[in-house]
Formats: C-alpha cells, sequence, structure tokens
C-alpha cells in the first residue's frame, strides 16, 4: 500500500512536470501576444511602453528561463497573476474549482444512479422487449451531442416547464435548495451522454456475467432472481464500467466546458475558455495543471474502487 | 466416539429402508430447436428411483445425460427448447410446476453439484456466504446461527481449518476443496434429492475418489437419494444401486449395477466397460476406444443409433430401432437385438470379423491384446480399478 502511494506520487509528479511544460511552450508558441492582453489597444502602439511591459512582466527572458520561474513559484503556491485582471490565479481558482467540482460530481453521480440499475435490469432480459427500448434509448443518448442536450433541457424545463432557471448558477452558500436547482439541468445535459455509454457498458458484461456456472449454480439454490443478478451477477460486470467511468471522467471536463459556457456558470471550464481566447497564459498553465492533477487523482481513485470492487485484488495486494 | 471412517462399499441400505417412490420419470423428452433443425437430446427415458436410492447415468459427452438431469430439475438450457414427459417428485409433476413453485424446491429439496469447481462457485464470494446464503433465504436463519451451520456443513465435508476457510474466497482453495465446498452448499437445506452431474471430471484422479466417498457417505447418512451422472462406469461401480446406461438420448442398458458389470447385455456397455484402463493391463497398453463418434442429434442414423460404431451390427440394426425389454430378470433391460453373451451375438461378431468391418477388427486387436497381457501378468480379468 505504502509503496503504491509513493509510486503514484512520483507518477503524479512526473505528469505534471510534463504536461505543463508542453502547456507552457504551447501557448507561447500560439500567434498573438501576451501583451496584447495586458495593456489596451491604443497603448499598443507605443513601442517604448510596450517594450517596458515586456521587462516587467519577464517576457523577454528564453522560454526556458520563464518556465522555471513559473515552476519555482508554483512550487510554494504561487501561480501567478491573471494576465487579464491582475488578479492571484489562485484565488479565482478556488472560487471556481467548486463549482466545476460540483457540478462533475453530481452528473457522475446521477448517471451512476441511473445506469447502474438499467443495465443490469437490460442484460439480465437480454433480447426482450424492455432490453431493446434500453437499448435503443441509449444508442440515442449515445450520438446527441452535450450542448443539443443542454438545450432541448432549457427548452423543456427551463422555458417551457419553467422548472429550473434556465442559466446562472447560486452557490451551496445560498442555500441547497437553489444550488440543486441550479446544478440540476447542467448536470442532467452532461449524464445523459455518461448513463447511455456506462448502461451499454454494463449491459454487455452483465450478459457475460449471466452465463456462467455460478450464476447456474447460484439458481440451483433457489435464490431469487433478484438476489442472483444483484449478489452474484453485478459485482463480477463492474470491473469494464469502473475503468471507463474512470477514463469518462477525464471527458467530462471538456463536457463541462461547453456546458458551462451554455449554462453560464462561472467555472472552471468557462474560465479556461475565456483564458485561452484572451491569451491569458497564466490562467491557461494553471487550470491546465490542475486538470492534470485531477486526472490523476482519477485515475488513483479508479485503482482503489477495483480493489474495492473486487475482493481478489484486495487479498493480493 | 463418532465412526468417522467407514468402508464405502458396504451393502445398499436402501431396501431395508422404507423405500418409498421419490422420482418417477416417464417418457421423457427433450429436444432444442435450432437454424440447423430439432436436437433430441433426451428421446424417450423412464425410471423410478426410491428414496435413498442412488442411480448413476453413464454415456458418452452429447449422450444426453446432463440434459436430462437438467431437464428434471427443471433448470433451463437454453432457449427454443421443449420438454414433455412426466417427471413425479413425491407424487407431483416437476414438469407441470411454475417457475415460482420450481424456485421453491430448488436448493430445499432438488439440489445439485455441478461439474466444474472452479467455474461454479463464484469467484467474488466468499465460500461461508455460498455455502449458507440460500439456507437463509428459504428458511430465515440468523446470522450467527447460518454461520455455525456453515461451519459444521465444512466440517462434515472434512474441510481442514474451515473456521480459517469459510471467509475465504474460492481461488484460495484447491480443485478438491472447491467441489467439497459445493458439495456443503448442495447439502445445507438437506435436499432429499441430490444431482450430481459430473462430480469429480475437473478433479485430479487422486481427489476424484476422496470426493465420490463423501458423496457416497452423505447420500447413505442422510438417506437422500442421488442421480450420479458420468461418463466414467469407474465411478459409479460399487457406488450407485441402480445403472442407465444413456446413448444418443436414449436409455440402451438398464439394470442393478452390479447386474451392469457381471452380465453386460448392450454393445455399447461392453465398450465403455472396455475402455476402462485396468491395473491389471501392461503399462502403455494402448486403450481401447470406441470406434467412431457419437452421432449428431440432429440428424440420427435410422434403426439402432448405436449401429454405425457396433462391432455386432446386423442389417436388421439399420433398419430397426430396439426397444427397451427386460432380459433375465425384470430388473434388467437392454435395448439390442444381438445382445452381448447370446449366441445371435457370437454368430454376428464371427461374420463382421470375416466381413472385416474396422470396428469389428478393432475389437478383436484389443481382446487379443488383453489376452497376451493375461498370460503374461498372471493377474485375473474383470477386475475394475
Amino acid at each position: 500500500m505504502q509503496k503504491m502511494i509513493v509510486g503514484r506520487l512520483t507518477r503524479l509528479v512526473v505528469t505534471v512536470l510534463v504536461v505543463s511544460f508542453v502547456t507552457f511552450v504551447g501557448v507561447n508558441v500560439l500567434p498573438g501576444d501576451p501583451v496584447n492582453a495586458l495593456i489596451p489597444i491604443d497603448a499598443q502602439q507605443d513601442r517604448e511602453f510596450v517594450e517596458q511591459i515586456r521587462e516587467e512582466w519577464g517576457l523577454n527572458d528564453p522560454m526556458v528561463v520563464r518556465y522555471g520561474r513559473w515552476l519555482g513559484d508554483a512550487v510554494q503556491g504561487d501561480l501567478g497573476r491573471s494576465l487579464v485582471t491582475g488578479q492571484p490565479v489562485t484565488d479565482e481558482i478556488t472560487h471556481r474549482l467548486p463549482i466545476t467540482l460540483e457540478l462533475m460530481a453530481v452528473a457522475v453521480g446521477f448517471s451512476l444512479l441511473i445506469a447502474v440499475p438499467l443495465g443490469a435490469f437490460s442484460g439480465y432480459r437480454e433480447g426482450r422487449r424492455s432490453d431493446r427500448l434500453v437499448s435503443g434509448l441509449a444508442q440515442a443518448g449515445l450520438s446527441l451531442p452535450v450542448f443539443v442536450t443542454g438545450l432541448i433541457l432549457i427548452y423543456v424545463f427551463a422555458l417551457r416547464l419553467q422548472w429550473f432557471p434556465a442559466v446562472g448558477w447560486n452557490r451551496l452558500s445560498d442555500g441547497l435548495g437553489p444550488n440543486l436547482k441550479s446544478v440540476a439541468l447542467p448536470a442532467l445535459s452532461l449524464a445523459v451522454t455518461e448513463i447511455a455509454v456506462y448502461t451499454r457498458v454494463l449491459r454487455s458484461d452483465m450478459i457475460a456475467t449471466l452465463k456462467e456456472n455460478y450464476i447456474l449454480s447460484a439458481r440451483a439454490k433457489g435464490l431469487t432472481d433478484r438476489f442472483v443478478l444483484f449478489r452474484h451477477g453485478l459485482r463480477p460486470s463492474l470491473l469494464t464500467l469502473v475503468t471507463v467511468v474512470g477514463l469518462n471522467i477525464g471527458f467530462l471536463i471538456g463536457g463541462s466546458l461547453v456546458i458551462e459556457y451554455l449554462f453560464a456558470i462561472p467555472g472552471l471550464g468557462k474560465r479556461l475558455f475565456s483564458a485561452i481566447q484572451q491569451r491569458d497564459f497564466m490562467m491557461v498553465q494553471a487550470i491546465t495543471v490542475l486538470i492534470t492533477v485531477f486526472y490523476v487523482i482519477v485515475n488513483t481513485a479508479t485503482d482503489l474502487v477495483y480493489m474495492v470492487v473486487d475482493p481478489r485484488i484486495r487479498r493480493t495486494n | 466416539m463418532a465412526i468417522s471412517q467407514e468402508p464405502v462399499d458396504t451393502s445398499t441400505p436402501s431396501e431395508s429402508m422404507e423405500g418409498s417412490e421419490i422420482l418417477r420419470v416417464e417418457d421423457l423428452h427433450t429436444s432444442f430447436f435450432l437454424p440447423i433443425g430439432e436436437l433430441q437430446a433426451v428421446r424417450g427415458v423412464s425410471f423410478t428411483l426410491k428414496r435413498g436410492q442412488s442411480l448413476g447415468i453413464v454415456g458418452e459427452s452429447g449422450s444426453g445425460k446432463t440434459v436430462l438431469a437438467r431437464s428434471i430439475m427443471g433448470l433451463t438450457l437454453a432457449k427454443h427448447v421443449e420438454i414433455s414427459g412426466k417427471a413425479f417428485f413425491n407424487g407431483r409433476d416437476l414438469l407441470t410446476l411454475s417457475r415460482r413453485e420450481m424456485r421453491s424446491l430448488w436448493g430445499t429439496e432438488i439440489a445439485m453439484i455441478f461439474q466444474d469447481p472452479m467455474t461454479s462457485l463464484n469467484p467474488m464470494v466468499k465460500i461461508g456466504r455460498q455455502v449458507i446464503e440460500h439456507l437463509r433465504q428459504h428458511k430465515n436463519v440468523d446470522r450467527r446461527e447460518a454461520k455455525q451451520i456453515a461451519l459444521d456443513l465444512l466440517n462434515e465435508v472434512r474441510i481442514p481449518e474451515a473456521e480459517s476457510r469459510i471467509d475465504r474466497l474460492p481461488h484460495e482453495l484447491s480443485g478438491g476443496m472447491r467441489q467439497r465446498v459445493s458439495i456443503a452448499s448442495a447439502l445445507a437445506c438437506e435436499p432429499s434429492l441430490l444431482f450430481a452431474d459430473e462430480p469429480t471430471t475437473a478433479l485430479d484422479v487422486t481427489v476424484q475418489h476422496q470426493i465420490l466417498n463423501l458423496l457416497s457417505r452423505e447420500q447413505r447418512q442422510r438417506n437422500m437419494t442421488m442421480v450420479l451422472v458420468t461418463h466414467d462406469l469407474g465411478v459409479i461401480a460399487g457406488r450407485t444401486d441402480e445403472t442407465l446406461v444413456m446413448y444418443a438420448g436414449k436409455v440402451v442398458e438398464q439394470a442393478p449395477t452390479a447386474e451392469i458389470f457381471d452380465n453386460t447385455q448392450h454393445p455399447y456397455t461392453e465398450a465403455l466397460m472396455r475402455s476402462i484402463p485396468r491395473t491389471s493391463q501392461p503399462s502403455h497398453t494402448p486403450l481401447a476406444a470406441i470406434t467412431g463418434r457419437p452421432p449428431v442429434a440432429t440428424h440420427l442414423p435410422k434403426g439402432c443409433a448405436f449401429s454405425p460404431r457396433c462391432p455386432y451390427v446386423q442389417p436388421r440394426c439399420h433398419e430397426e430401432d430396439p426397444s427397451l425389454v427386460s432380459i433375465g430378470t425384470s430388473e434388467h433391460k437392454a435395448a439390442c437385438w444381438y445382445p452381448v453373451g447370446s449366441d445371435a451375438n457370437r454368430e454376428a461378431f464371427e461374420r463382421n470379423l470375416s466381413d472385416r468391418l474396422p470396428q469389428t477388427l478393432a475389437v478383436a486387436e484389443a481382446l487379443d491384446a488383453d489376452q497376451g497381457s493375461e498370460t503374461s501378468a498372471d493377474v485375473p480379468d474383470g477386475e475394475l480399478t
């Protein structure tokens, strides 16, 4: 266990170093001068002033030097200041991160809550009408892009039924009710694709598991179908699902970027989007590193979940 | 002091017991409807079993023995299956019961042990729970009581250090131990009828014997009725009261087990006997295999299904399918026009030999080899391993 944690931490550090360097280089070779983000357009004609700003921000130093400086500060918890607002990047991140995390957590939790029973049931009823219905719906859910789902949900539940707000965000400090209301539609938009993927994955594993001999022997003991399905069939069918959920949380970051934009949610994704547009490369750099760390954490968590699901892995570790 | 080791081959106690009928199967047919046609897996099997009796069902792979057991038990085999006939268990026809009614019998009244203990136990569930989970569901036993019962059962099937093994996972046990767990699980609700479907086929030879002895002992002690399905005549020798020999979905010979060995009637039974390796043979004696393959059940030959492989085959065998009739005693039945040991059979053999029929030549060769070994090793024949 200790060995595993040390190994994971080493991997995290290496990954962060590589990704942050690549991002740094990437942002720098992009066309467009970061100075443009720093000063108003009319001042950009003043060569001397521009040069002064460049010196001030250290933009004239070689890239490697600048990266080293950034890294040195980052290690001490200082991710620099936004080129656009001049505010410390860390402040803005701590303000926006919880929103994105909540959105993703609710989306994943919601999709598992629906997909696990649905996939298990669908696999159990393989080939029957109910299974075909579920599979058809899953196919439809898969082919819907996130923003289309979002727009449909906004139209139906916000504009027509007026159950939920169409855009905006209420923080948890504004009360649980308003907070849940504002997270519902964006999280559901993200969840539709996830539900479809998870249901299909679990269904096909379930079908394979139900053909196993131990399922037959469990049934021959006179156990009820539901008991056999959930106590004997589910656990061995979960491994692929766990892998896919782990991988998909990575993709969700991309999805939440679109959704935050669509629902005007002040999350990290939306900020990353504007930061890229404005060449606010301090912000881009910081958010990218954060996503990397998050990704590695999710991967480690996935491995821990394997152990929870499969007692055989637990025993050998 | 409990007697821990009693001899296995004591005389059958079933006759001294009440001997009431527990299972009566009448003209059971099972067919699968496949894209390539109707596959007749079981074609009209009938037999009766008394309480405490044991029955061995013997046949090659594909002879329909497993399908027969599962049809009686009502365990779904596949889609597009049709079962007809009757199977009375304590007077109730199992084939007419609903799934819910069957489920209340499964595990509690009728239990089954499967072939491969590597796959018939859930790899992710502790063995203790697999032994008693149905007991808890059927009989509302509380957790602590159930654990004690599981411990007792594991001890009874001779799993050493049961206390520490109860929380193990199947992969942490050997094959023989796993099959002991399966047996413990089958016995948990004290069923009156036990199907053991090739219970030792997947095990090491050294373990097979122990598992069979364990099954026989439990069967006798509990006065349980047991159906032992196997491809190996050696497995049932001295263990079961009755024997059914199946070929291509039909019973070809049926008799008390000792009678089957002493007075073999059907050429297929004889061929199965010949394929049992014997210790009296010198090492490296080739096994006497049965020439040819079992027929494909979608395209059964006309007449007797064994005729294409039979060393005694005559023109009549290709035309008419012999029915199962009593031979000698009423207890001994066989389905053959030229039963082994009869004059007609000897004549048929000579005729086929002179016609140089391949399967007849193969048998003659095996007989010669056997004769040779007997004179050199000077061991009496007929001894089964």
